[in-house]
């Protein structure tokens, strides 16, 4: 095999995106993966796309309904979500939320009880009310990573699976050649999309990028009639109803771990799921007695400010970074749209991204992951750092 | 010097000690587990001992642990009943009891852990038990896993009716719950458990019609052969079962292809696959302990220097969970690989081969996606396992992702096995070199309302985030580095009027 205009590092839904992009363009694209598509955090999320925060959010929003067809393929995409609560502390939060909505220019309904369930049969007397976003939706993970690698070879692109980059040559101030042990593989633009191993591959260019890599789990139901809206969430919880019709939530806490050149070594789920379980019965309690038939848990990495970095570097100027900081499933179709301008154009043409710059972490130090407690942490160690006895 | 933060959403602090300590904990009571669990308590250790059995009836429709195929009678609905007959059925159990083995049946195990890479925040070692109503966490010093070996069953058309079932069900139908309801039994394969499965029937009195076997001659040793030939049980050689075939009771008959290609029929109410049996390895997969393909003893095992321990320091096994070996079946993947190819090339490709999510062997190699989403788009036309295979070796995780082979509430206990040979087959390799599907908690499928933690403490419920409980992560874009930014964070940390 040889070398291609554009190498990306990483065959998660950012960097396929980012490789689907370009191929559109007309570029030729190989995408390269330690493992194989969408293994991560890409293959192992709750598939929400709502995330308005974002500026790359109304970009999603357009380009959401269009996918299966742009795509050619599946992603089970569906509209809109229903998010609702019972307590009125969380049901006061999700109005609050909904009002940031609102000065975004989305819409948002308010929903009573006997409101959220008629959207959602499987809640229960204790619900005290609601919100309906009539934006924003949820897809299938493993659907649709697949998804864009397909696509991305439908126009001629390539994806190269247990192919590790080792390293990463530089001559003249620009990375001209990615090496892996399945062989060695020149480009012209390099783009490093790869979750929480972008930081060390990066450095191999001599740029600096601070990630915390954080283990979060879900569990998954046997299959529920299927909802009008699939994606509900609330009592503390992030999830959806597959088509299939499956309950799949996650939320709760997280765990700080250690990743190496090579990934994560495992990526254990725990005794939380007793904890999403509960959750989920008393957010659903027509959904009590279905049976957890799984749970999962994956990797994603984390800057200091959670935000996303996009960004082309300065030097060498041929290399592009791409991680979204662990919000980056339903961002895909406009985080790789960013990655395919700012290799093409230097500049993303649809939004302003310039906060999302590598240069805001200049000064991090060295030690931030300690000074966060972003590090693996015993259970010991815990209750002497947070002054607690024994937890109560 | 750093100062060391805190992250108070993360994990870290917030689980609780265990529910009760126990120095061991022996999951499952058959005779490795009871001898191993006698043998700890001799020595002066506190030990409980459990075993998921009898499991609810529910449980055994979903062919959970073992393949009942539904030929049980209704003696399996009288709970009382069923735990007297495993009693009855394991004296040693008495004797455990006498030397102080606390020992609680109809409990499963469905998930256990020790700190490790990826997991450093719990207070200790600790499993999760359940029975019908709740679940519960146990500590332990030492873990031993007896758990045993499940039926390995391949699919043939007809073969997801009732009456078709593993050796290891019919064994326990027999031998611990008197509970079987069949009569006339054709066996497939011709191994040591296929030779052992039909004396025992014999012995119960059942009528055993004929053993098959796809290759050219019978596998098992001389002994066991000449005993059965003894009993005057045929053996059908270089023969192939095509199709189960029955009415509202199950099978009543199996279509078989000869050795000369010609198909007969044999009259049975029930067909009994036993070519083999898979070590119940998903306690320890999801542990992380150390497992490795060892096709003589059926499968994927656990790493083990001595047969006792593990790479886990509290993990011990004990029993079939070990590994199986099989007289006259030296390379348990090869023959099974070689049953699948018979099966396949005799059989139509829209068989069932996963069951629950009714996803057959063809749309499995087809890589199709399910008959829930409609209508494929013209793309998928261009999609098969050879052009996944394009891009790097066949990946069970991957394909069931995408067909959803192995995803229903059976866990992929009917047919992860025989997915992994189906992929082995169609890509003209070997099924060893087939990648392990991960296990993960909880390995028994457990109702939400059960497995939740009711009396969750204080620790795990302060602090409780949707996400990472990052306040700068949900600012909207434009209002980072403006006055509001901190306002608008905490209300997307899940704060109220911060």
């Amino acid at each position: 095999m040889t070398g291609a205009s554009v190498i990306v590092i990483g065959a998660g839904v950012t960097g396929l995106s980012a490789a689907w992009w370009l191929a559109r363009s007309g570029i030729d694209v190989l995408v390269l993966d330690k493992g194989v598509v969408g293994w991560e955090a890409s293959g192992r999320n709750g598939g929400g796309a709502s995330h308005y925060h974002s500026p790359l959010f109304h970009e999603e929003q357009r380009l959401w309904p269009l996918m299966d067809e742009m795509l050619g393929y599946a992603t089970e995409y569906r509209r809109e979500r229903v998010i609702f609560a019972t307590t009125d502390h969380h049901l006061r939060n999700y109005q609050q939320m909904a009002q940031i909505c609102r000065g975004l220019g989305y819409q948002v309904d308010d929903l009573d009880p006997q409101g959220v369930r008629e959207f959602v049969p499987l809640a229960g007397d204790n619900v005290t009310g609601g919100i309906h976003l009539r934006f924003g939706g949820q897809a299938n993970p493993q659907r649709t990573v697949q998804a864009y690698a397909w696509a991305l070879q439908d126009l001629g692109g390539r994806v190269l699976q247990h192919a590790p980059v080792t390293r990463i040559l530089t001559a003249g101030g620009r990375a001209t050649t990615v090496e892996t042990p399945r062989g060695a593989f020149s480009c012209d633009h390099l783009v490093i999309a790869a979750g929480a191993q972008t930081g060390m591959l990066l450095a191999q260019v001599g740029a600096r990028l601070p990630l915390a890599p954080v283990r979060a789990e879900m569990i998954v139901t046997e299959p529920a009639p299927l909802m009008a809206i699939g994606g509900v969430d609330g009592n503390g919880l992030y999830g959806r109803q597959t088509l299939r019709g499956n309950l799949a939530y996650g939320g709760g806490p997280h765990e700080w771990l250690e990743v190496e050149e090579d990934g994560p070594r495992r990526r254990p789920s725990t005794p939380l799921l007793r904890n999403l379980a509960r959750r989920v019965a008393e957010l659903l309690p027509g959904a009590g007695n279905l049976r957890v038939i799984r749970s999962w848990a994956g990797v994603v990495e984390n800057t200091p400010d959670g935000r996303p970095v996009l960004d082309r570097l300065k030097d060498p100027d041929n290399v592009t970074v791409a991680t979204m900081s662990g919000v980056g499933f339903g961002l895909s179709p406009a985080s790789g749209h960013a990655v395919r301008d700012l290799v093409l154009e230097g500049r993303c043409t649809f939004a302003d991204i310039d906060k999302l710059s590598l240069s805001r972490f200049a000064a991090t130090p060295d030690r931030w992951r300690e000074e966060k407690g972003w590090v693996a942490t015993s259970h010991a160690e815990a209750l002497a750092l947070s002054g607690a006895g024994a937890p109560g | 010097m750093t100062t060391r933060g805190f992250d108070p959403n993360a994990v870290a602090g917030k689980f609780p000690e265990p529910d009760r300590q126990v120095e061991v904990l022996v999951i499952g009571a058959g005779s490795a587990g009871v001898a191993a669990a006698i043998d700890a308590a001799r020595n002066g250790a506190q030990v409980l001992l459990v075993d998921e059995n009898p499991v609810s009836p529910g449980l055994m429709g979903l062919d959970t642990p073992l393949y009942y195929g539904a030929r049980y009678t209704g003696a399996v609905q009288a709970r009382g009943r069923m735990i007297e007959q495993v009693f009855a059925a394991r004296p040693a159990l008495a004797e455990a009891f006498d030397a102080g083995v606390e020992i609680e049946l109809g409990v499963s195990c469905w998930g256990a852990w020790v700190n490790g890479y990826g997991l450093a925040a719990l207070p200790g070692p600790v499993a999760g038990l359940a029975d019908e109503d709740r679940a519960w966490m146990v500590g332990f010093e030492r873990l031993i896993l007896a758990t045993g070996a499940r039926d390995l069953c391949l699919a043939f058309e007809g073969w997801d009716q009732p009456g078709v079932m593993g050796a290891q069900g019919l064994a326990a139908l027999l031998e611990i719950y008197d509970a079987f309801a069949g009569r006339r039994l054709v066996i497939l394969g011709s191994g040591e458990l296929a030779l052992r499965t039909a004396l025992l029937a014999l012995r119960r009195g059942l009528e055993v019609a004929a053993l098959i076997e796809v290759e050219g001659a019978a596998r098992g040793p001389a002994d066991l052969l000449a005993e059965l030939a003894a009993a005057g049980v045929p053996i059908h050689v270089g023969a192939t079962p095509i199709r189960a075939v029955g009415g509202l009771n199950g099978a009543e008959a199996v279509i078989i292809q000869g050795s000369n290609g010609d198909p007969f029929e044999i009259v049975c109410d029930t067909v009994v696959e036993a070519l083999g049996v898979v070590p119940n390895i998903e306690l320890l997969d999801g542990l992380g302990a150390g497992l490795a393909m060892q096709p003589a003893l059926g499968g994927h095992v656990p790493v083990s220097a001595d047969g006792r321990a593990t790479t886990l320091a509290e993990v011990f096994i004990a029993g079939d969970v070990a590994g199986v070996a099989q007289a006259g079946v030296p390379d348990a993947l090869a023959y099974r690989q070689t049953w699948m190819r018979a099966l396949m090339a005799a059989g139509p490709d829209d068989v069932v081969i996963c069951q629950c999510e009714a996803v057959t062997r063809e749309a499995l190699l087809g890589v199709r996606q399910p008959a829930y989403l409609g209508a494929p788009p013209p793309a998928m036309a261009r999609r098969d396992l050879a052009s996944l295979l394009e891009s790097g070796p066949a990946n069970q995780d991957q394909i069931k992702r995408l067909t959803r082979a192995g995803m229903g509430p059976c866990q992929g206990r009917r047919c992860r096995e025989q997915v992994a040979l189906a992929l082995a087959c169609a890509s003209n390799g070997q099924a060893r070199d087939i990648p392990l599907a991960s296990y993960r908690a909880p390995v028994r499928p457990l109702p939400l309302k059960v497995l939740a933690d009711w009396d969750e403490a204080k620790a795990m419920s302060n602090h409780w985030d949707v996400w990472l409980g990052i306040p700068t992560q949900w600012v909207p874009y434009d209002d980072i580095g403006t006055e509001r930014e901190a306002l608008l964070g905490g209300v997307l940390a899940g704060e109220v009027d911060p």
